[in-house]
């Protein structure tokens, strides 16, 4: 336990490894946003997700290919993923809506393989990565770093996030999309047009995992078959967080990261991501047995 | 009772046909031996995802946790594992046509024993999740087995291992395989039309259709489900090493946890067969097998857009999987029995 | 029920009809030809570097029927490649392995891209007795099984990165410094390949009693190496090994930049294929780096077909409109040593290609090859490279160098 020898001598470097965490748990806070509204709303848990993340940043890559600034393409990117997530629920989410959570799940798995495989042949399987511009800037003489970049990221969480819950408490769209995912039964005779409200939610889903990607490809790198860490990730916060609850999201995706890379320091990174795994079986378990013990008070 | 005779004289055909394809068609034995491969991974989940409603996506778990029991039964009767298995690898050591078998002989029932256990200890906690928190939960447990065997030095860790290899002086490797898996896929068949035919086959479903009142009238409805799952978990076990043996190399996430292709393919087969029958499965397993053969052939660089095409074909408009759809189709030919129907008599 | 037996029936007719169409389209054994397999990481998290191998056995067999193919016995042979994908999978590795060798009666095989696959195919290989010479799998791990139709052209993976701690000793006697006081830092990926690369390091690192202070395990899906560096940069190491296929070069080079970590010494695997030369996606954050390789353009070997090593790069580069990344030279000079060894076996023949293999003593563009008793070429050393204003500059082993280690590493 040296590792935790290390952490005790210098606390800054404890710290740092929180900040490193949090800030890149800001960029899961926004994919498990986009995961905990599609799947409180449509009841589909969208396996794409990472796929649709790592569009994001492919298509950051391809308008800087064009000559735009890396950051310009920022409030970009989301515009094509949002048009890309309205062309996927025309063609496949659609038809599985109303249908039993695994079919959605299996239907969102094909659609996760297929874009894969999709980037690979068109933009190859290299690895990618844009220069955003921003720099480091550090603090205590070195001893704290805080990039501009992930910096940038929790600041647009933190928009996404009071954005989301202006809009959902707020507009027209919103609310028939908060009246949709109570009773979409009783939504529809009241006049809302829940294909519609569908189309918006899986849509704007997209957008938001396509700023997610947009901010990974300038921190970290991103490659054709590098989406499935983002599903797994955002899945497991949504689960911690529960559905409809955006700060909860914010704060759960906050502790993943850290927690991440505390293990992966403490314990050596080649158990980082048997750590999450555990983590997500010991939270499910646990959750359940905590539910049976107040169904037996309730008794 | 005609129905019976027939079963029979169908079990006789594919029973022969079976026997006879590795000499009829020896250039295929590889496939056709991952072909009983799939249809064993099929009928195993099954057991839970159709005939129970407990969606495991993590049962993948148990095979590759017998591929490795297995592997390190062979290799421990006779050597030193961990020596073995070190990534250095400086030590040459084979195996004798005895010593091969004898490890496989003993390494088989250990493994599915091992996996078996595992499955009734880890039960005791997973079994009590329902809907999708037992599948997440699953998915989760087939990745961490997968990332603590691939950080395990005993087995190799990430190197991978190297199990005995098929020694020369048996005959043919395909065929022996062949045989070896076959003998399996027959052996879980029978024990899962028994088990179905029986009050276990009541009880299951019935927990499927409604846990609730299930266990309101008085069943025992986790021991049914421990065994279920344990039932599962020992083929996968027992087919895991000679899968290991056949393949030659087990690679901790992708040869023995293979999670995001086995792991989710014997879903996939199960739903497209039909969950819930016993047939379904079979027939499920081997048309996918055969897609997915051919793709790879045909479709270079293109197979897995059109696996994840395919993938969504079938869940969106077979979603009742084939023999679902011939039931609604031919209910008089295909055995529609009043618990099957999904509205009810009278509807 | 007969219906289902009928069902049945018509499906496995079926099911037999569509696997004999499969086998089918097998390219046709033309007298003319002969045809070489090769089951490759199309797609996956090996699909870089299998696309350059890729690439490296088609230009090889463009050139070599281009200048009139094989003659054996005044006849004229051309060859061709039939490729599979393995996804980057063993056992779609093996399996198409055995297809290849079954049912499209492929007699000799190349290499597939990895130490892990070549790991899932040799044994294939071995119990067909069909030869496989390949110029990527160089786990050590691959030659102590006593395989005898494995052949190799690259050096084994534990030689990688020795050469980097041999230069750091160097340079601590130079400096006047102890070399028992130098730290190490190993962040190796937990696969095959980077394992075996590891172990020839913890190795050197006894011999030449080092303190290895860090000995992290990178997960295979690794996407973010912020944990590992931090440790890197709360410990201070004299240098940094890093192996982790494109992905760990790509993310080291990025976050050592970005966490502003401090190391005199950095030297990484796969550079070349993880294009971290590259401005437009890195910036000129690779600069200083030590990257191993096993070839390079600048070498001065030659030999038949390509002519020197640059012109070699030259025709790549026209070709496929990149510089040629090793991996694409030693999959290039796999097919040249199975050309050769038919052409002094003036036959196609499994057995007689075998024998020609072990008399191999070949000099090509990509270096000389000669096999040792268990297939691993031992002609052939690496090389070091230092990533010097945007261009790769030779620093190790001596043979090669043609410029100075700049030391410490730039920004250090």
């Amino acid at each position: 336990m040296d590792n935790i020898q290390i952490l005790i001598d210098a606390p800054s470097l404890a710290l740092q490894l929180a900040i490193d965490g949090i800030l890149i748990g800001a960029i899961l806070a926004l994919a498990a946003f986009g995961m905990a509204l599609v799947w409180g709303v449509m009841n589909i848990i969208n396996i794409a997700q990472g796929e649709f993340v790592i569009m994001g940043g492919y298509a950051t890559l391809t308008l800087t290919g064009l000559g735009i600034p890396p950051l310009l393409t920022l409030p970009l990117a989301p515009v094509v993923m949002f048009v890309v997530g309205w062309i996927i629920y025309r063609i496949v989410i659609f038809r599985v809506v109303d249908r039993d959570l695994f079919i959605s799940i299996l239907a969102t798995f094909g659609i996760s393989i297929l874009l894969q495989q999709l980037i690979n042949q068109i933009y190859g399987p290299d690895i990618q990565a844009v220069q955003s511009g921003l720099t480091t800037r550090f603090f205590f003489d070195d001893a704290l770093r805080l990039p501009e970049i992930r910096m940038l990221a929790v600041g647009i969480v933190i928009v996404f996030g009071l954005g989301l819950a202006v809009f959902l408490k707020s507009t027209r769209m919103g609310r028939a999309i908060r009246a949709t995912s109570q009773n979409p039964r009783a939504a529809r005779i009241m006049g809302v047009d829940t294909d519609k409200v569908y189309a918006t939610t899986y849509a704007l889903n997209a957008a938001i995992c396509g700023a997610a990607g947009s901010l990974i490809v300038m921190t970290l790198v991103i490659g054709p078959f590098s989406g499935i860490v983002y599903t797994v990730r955002s899945f497991l916060i949504v689960i911690v967080a529960g559905l409809g609850n955006i700060p909860a999201v914010i704060v759960a995706a906050f502790g993943l990261g850290a927690a991440e890379n505390y293990a992966g320091f403490i314990l050596g990174a080649e158990f980082q991501v048997a750590f999450v795994f555990g983590l997500l079986v010991v939270i499910i378990v646990g959750r359940n047995l905590l539910l049976g013990r107040q169904r037996k008070y309730l008794k | 009772m005609t129905r019976v005779r027939n079963d029979y004289v169908l079990y006789g055909a594919i029973g022969v046909a079976a026997i006879a394809a590795p000499f009829v068609f020896p250039s295929f034995q590889i496939q056709l031996s991952f072909l009983w491969l799939m249809i064993l991974f099929a009928m195993t989940w099954d057991i839970m995802g159709g005939q129970m409603g407990y969606n495991s996506f993590g049962n993948i778990l148990y095979f590759g946790v017998g591929m490795y029991v297995s592997a390190v039964v062979q290799v421990g009767l006779f050597y030193d594992v961990a020596a073995y298995t070190s990534a250095a690898g400086a030590n040459i050591q084979s195996f004798t046509p005895s010593q091969f078998l004898w490890g496989l002989a003993l390494g088989m029932p250990v493994a599915g024993l091992a996996a078996a256990v595992l499955a009734a200890v880890l039960g005791a906690g997973m079994l009590g999740l329902r809907g999708h928190y037992f599948a997440i939960g699953t998915l989760g447990l087939g990745i961490l087995a997968a990332e603590l065997a691939g950080a395990w030095d005993y087995i190799g860790a990430g190197s991978g291992m190297v199990p005995p290899l098929f020694p020369d002086g048996l005959g043919s490797r395909p065929r022996f395989f062949y045989f070896v898996l076959f003998g399996i896929v027959v052996a879980a068949f029978f024990t899962l039309r028994w088990l179905y035919s029986g009050r276990f086959g009541l009880a299951i479903n019935a927990i499927r259709d409604d846990e609730d009142k299930a266990e309101a009238m008085g069943l025992h409805t986790r021991r049914y489900k421990t065994v279920a799952w344990g039932v599962s978990a020992f083929f996968l076990g027992l087919a895991g090493g000679p899968v290991g043996a056949m393949i030659g190399f087990i690679d901790p996430r992708d040869t023995a946890f293979a999670g995001t292709t086995w792991g989710v393919f014997m879903v996939l087969m199960a739903i497209l067969g039909g969950k819930g029958t016993i047939w379904g499965p079979v027939i499920g397993a081997t048309i996918f097998h055969v897609t997915q053969e051919l793709f790879w052939t045909f479709l270079l660089g293109w197979q897995r857009v059109a696996m994840g095409a395919l993938i969504v074909l079938i869940v969106v408009f077979f979603p009742q999987g084939i023999m679902g759809w011939l039931r609604e189709r031919m209910p008089e030919r295909f055995g529609h029995r009043v618990e099957d129907s999904p509205a009810g008599p009278g509807d | 029920m007969s219906v289902i037996s009928k069902s049945l029936t018509v499906f496995a007719a079926g099911a037999t009809a569509a696997a004999l169409m499969a086998s089918a389209p097998a390219i046709a054994q033309d007298t003319e030809t002969i045809v070489l397999g090769a089951a490759l990481s199309i797609t996956g998290k090996y699909a870089t570097a299998g696309i350059h191998t890729q690439k490296g056995y088609d230009l090889a067999v463009k050139r070599v029927n281009e200048m009139g193919g094989i003659m054996i016995g005044g006849k004229k042979f051309m060859i061709a490649v039939k490729y599979y994908d393995d996804e980057s999978t063993p056992a779609r590795g093996a399996q198409l392995a055995e297809r290849l060798i079954v049912q499209d009666g492929i007699k000799l095989m190349l290499g597939p891209y990895s130490s892990g696959l070549t790991k899932a195919i040799a044994p294939i290989t071995e119990k067909h007795n069909i030869p496989m010479v390949e110029g990527n799998g160089a786990s050590r791990s691959l030659f102590t099984q006593g395989y005898k139709n494995l052949f190799a052209v690259l050096s084994t993976s534990e030689q990688y990165l020795t050469e980097a701690i041999a230069l750091a000793v160097k340079q601590a006697i130079k400096e006047g410094r102890d070399p028992k006081t130098l730290k190490v830092a190993l962040a190796m990926e937990n696969d095959p390949f980077s394992q075996d690369v590891r172990l020839g390091l913890v190795e050197d690192i006894k011999k030449f009693g080092l303190n290895l202070i860090i000995d992290d395990k990178l997960p295979p899906d690794l996407s973010d190496m912020s944990a590992t560096l931090n440790k890197v940069r709360a410990l201070k190491p004299d240098i940094l090994l890093v192996s982790g296929h494109s992905k760990g070069a790509a993310l080291v080079t990025r976050q050592m930049a970005e966490m502003r970590v401090k190391v005199p010494m950095l030297a990484i695997t796969h550079c070349e294929s993880a294009k971290v030369t590259d401005t437009k996606k890195f910036g000129n954050n690779a600069e200083g780096t030590l990257c191993a390789a096993q070839w390079a353009p600048s070498m001065a070997y030659e030999g038949e077909w390509f002519g020197t090593a640059a012109e070699y790069t030259a025709t790549f580069e026209a070709e496929y409109g990149y510089v040629p990344p090793y991996q694409a030279a030693e999959s290039t000079a796999a097919v040249l040593v199975f050309v050769d060894a038919i052409r002094r076996a003036q036959s196609a023949d499994p057995d007689k290609v075998r024998a020609a293999l072990v008399a191999t003593d070949l000099n090509t563009f990509y270096g000389d090859i000669r096999f040792s008793s268990v297939g691993n070429n031992v002609a052939k050393p690496m090389i070091l490279r230092q990533i010097q204003n945007g261009k790769y500059v030779p620093v190790a082993p001596s043979q090669f160098v043609d410029g100075e280690m700049i030391f410490p590493r730039p920004g250090s």
